[in-house]
């Protein structure tokens, strides 16, 4: 691609690093602002498609609260409660998978691979199947359950033999295999013991869906979210610097230890933050990273375009979840799952036969 | 230096404590196996249960208990044991991969969507059918990951792409997995059970179905020692000493398929036996894999077995399932492993 219109003599080496960083910021701002495009066009159309569609003319006028009575009902009571929780679900689990898999280095740590997602299943259907808990209940279980499976993969992963932190690598990524192994079956085990009824929503719940979500649901995540954003932002300038080596890190005046436990923190809350609203969403976290990065720009720092993949990917899918098969609203984590694989196999597939990664 | 250069050999622990170890091994699968037999809710002294095998009483109940529940039952987790561990020392030597295992390359889940598919769609109620399909989509879940990994391909797949693209098959099979059940309520119903992975209700004839195909890949699994060994000092290396790295992938990507399917079609995604074994045998014999694969066919058949007789006594007269068991179990010896070790990279 490079030096097609190429005339006179060759650049010297400055000038040709300093175009080639002109076109990879230019990349990253390109990539970045079609990106938010496509999020706000799902957005409006996740609220006006539907049973009773919404004319794009009307749309506009109800989101501000000047639309006739019905139309607004529609919109602010229905749509965009789930609309929202579908932003901010997608925003939230995409990030925190970039988080992870760059905070770890290993593009399989996405929190639902490691462990996280499986504590908060495992907690909230034990909340469902066995204290009969459901809403408000499920959720704050899931939190919990989040919370306390990434606190212990901490502590196990720290307090090793093997020397080291302990917080990033291979051994945590294992131990939090090992312990989500252990959950997942826990899980299994419940829905062996609940009655067909029980077990199929939680089926449902253990596929991730937004199917009915409301204010109620919604009003606390995008709290959440609103905080627990900015806070990844601020958090992950360590990365950078992270990935030198915790040496180099600490040389550079660095908390290593620190830096890393509060992105591991921030990003463990956004997933339970998720999690708690739509059920464990399989699959944003962990094809968001990779797709930001592949869009953005090989090495970029990537983690706002993982946060709008994680958010298109997340409405887009629950648009096809909803309106795929006739009258059978289907769960949103089948669409991600079914989307998000093949892409990923496909970049995966690609990347060989160009020979990068 | 000679021209033909020959893969070094890792360093041996002492050839006696190498035999003690295999010895330990055999044993304490000797004990597991008339453990099976012999504990349950009507638990049996070993001298039943060797009349009920030698001089068998059809009139005998206990002697019924032993050869129509708790016989194929052992079998069959032999069976799968057999398969599980050395699939699991196969899938974490092929990808270079600690944390590989036939479940996260996306062949556990493969298997059960074709068993879904099974039930759901076709309206197949058969244990012994599931074996085949099982089978069935295990291989093409394996097809796909080796076809993106690049396996078999000239250029070298890291190992990352090639866990990557397990991880991705497995979301995307599991999906489609639920949206067959959610619309199928029968399907759910048989499939819960089937899920969690149990050597229970199963017959000898899905055993007998079964075994070809594990002694098959056990044999084939048995000749890739070597071929790991060589893997296991990076695709260059090994084809500086003049290995085909491409064809020995395949060849024992094609045992890690038969293994995995096999075990998956008798026993159910039993995911965790194939992940633990081959950590707790290379803590006891090194990283020589010639050595790895044989203790692994001896110890997960073990793990398997003592899971089994556990899942049946800890919470009488109910029964836990074997898988459930496996996970419990396996879960804190595995992450004791991975504390006191120190993991490269």
């Amino acid at each position: 691609m490079t030096g097609t219109e190429r005339t006179g003599a060759r650049p010297d080496g400055a000038a040709a690093l300093q175009e080639a960083r002109a076109r990879s910021r230019r990349r990253v701002g390109v990539a970045g602002a079609v990106l938010a495009a496509a999020v706000v066009v799902a957005f409006l159309a996740t609220i006006s498609l539907g049973d009773y569609p919404i004319a794009p003319g009307e749309l506009l006028p109800s989101l501000v609260g000047s639309g006739p009575a019905r139309v607004e009902f529609v919109v602010t009571r229905l749509r965009l409660p789930r609309a929202l929780a579908g932003l901010a679900v997608g925003a939230a689990l995409g990030l925190a998978g970039a988080l992870f898999q760059r905070l770890l280095r290993n593009p399989l740590a996405s929190p639902d691979v490691i462990g996280v997602g499986a504590g908060a299943s495992a907690a909230a259907v034990t909340a469902f199947t066995v204290f009969g808990l459901s809403g408000a209940g499920v959720s704050a279980a899931a939190v919990l359950g989040a919370a306390g499976t990434a606190t212990a993969i901490v502590l196990l992963a720290r307090r090793g033999r093997a020397g080291g932190s302990g917080l990033h690598g291979v051994r945590f990524v294992l131990i939090g295999v090992g312990l989500g192994s252990a959950l997942l079956a826990v899980v299994s085990w419940l829905m062996t013991t609940a009655s067909l009824t029980t077990a199929q929503q939680t089926l449902l719940w253990l596929t991730g869906s937004l199917n009915n979500v409301t204010w109620a649901a919604t009003t606390p995540l995008l709290v959440a979210v609103a905080v627990l954003l900015p806070a990844a932002f601020v958090a992950a300038r360590a990365l950078p610097r992270l990935e030198l080596g915790d040496e180099t890190a600490a040389a550079l005046g660095l908390p290593v230890e620190r830096a890393r436990l509060a992105l591991l923190a921030v990003g463990v809350l956004l997933v339970a933050a998720a999690v708690a609203v739509a059920g464990p969403v399989s699959f944003v976290a962990l094809v968001a990273g990779p797709v930001a990065a592949r869009l953005a720009g090989p090495g970029r720092s990537s983690l706002p375009h993982a946060a709008l993949v994680g958010a298109l990917l997340l409405l887009a899918a629950d648009l096809v979840a909803r309106h795929l098969i006739g009258d059978v609203p289907l769960p949103v984590g089948v669409v991600t799952g079914v989307v998000g694989a093949p892409y990923l196999l496909w970049l995966l597939a690609r990347s060989r036969t160009r020979g990068a990664t | 230096m000679t021209a033909v250069a020959t893969v070094p050999e890792p360093p041996r622990t002492r050839r006696g404590a190498g035999t003690a170890t295999t010895l330990l091994t055999a044993a304490a699968l000797l004990v597991a196996v008339v453990a099976s037999l012999a504990v349950g809710p009507r638990a049996l002294p070993p001298s039943v249960v060797l009349d009920a095998l030698t001089a068998f009483d059809p009139t005998n109940a206990d002697h019924l208990v032993v050869t129509e529940v708790r016989l194929p039952r052992t079998l069959i987790g032999l069976l799968a044991g057999l398969a599980l561990g050395p699939a699991g020392v196969l899938a974490q030597g092929l990808t270079r991969n600690p944390i590989a295992e036939p479940g996260i390359l996306g062949l556990n889940t493969g298997a059960a969507l074709a068993v879904v598919l099974a039930i759901g769609v076709l309206g197949i109620r058969s244990l012994t059918a599931y074996v085949w399909f099982g089978f069935l989509g295990a291989g093409l879940a394996a097809v796909v990951v080796a076809g993106v990994a690049g396996i078999g391909g000239r250029s070298a797949s890291s190992p990352a792409t090639l866990a990557l693209a397990g991880a991705a098959l497995t979301a995307g099979l599991g999906s489609v997995t639920t949206a067959v059940l959610l619309t199928d309520p029968d399907a759910f119903e048989d499939y819960r059970f089937w899920q969690v992975g149990s050597l229970a209700g199963r017959d000898l004839g899905i055993a007998g179905q079964a075994a070809p195909f594990v002694l098959a890949g056990l044999a084939l699994a048995l000749l890739c020692g070597p071929t790991l060994n060589a893997l296991a000092l990076g695709d260059d290396v090994a084809r500086s000493f003049g290995r085909h790295v491409g064809r020995d992938r395949a060849v024992c990507g094609l045992a890690l398929v038969v293994l995995a399917g096999a075990a998956t079609a008798v026993a159910g995604p039993i995911a965790f036996v194939g992940l633990t074994v081959p950590h707790l045998v290379r803590a006891l014999a090194g990283p020589d894999h010639r050595r790895l694969l044989p203790l692994a066919a001896l110890a997960a058949p073990t793990l398997l077995l003592v899971a089994d007789v556990v899942g049946r006594v800890v919470a009488s007269p109910r029964e836990v399932q074997v898988g459930i068991v496996t996970a419990v179990i396996g879960a804190p010896v595995f992450i004791w492993f991975v504390r006191r070790k120190r993991f490269v990279r």
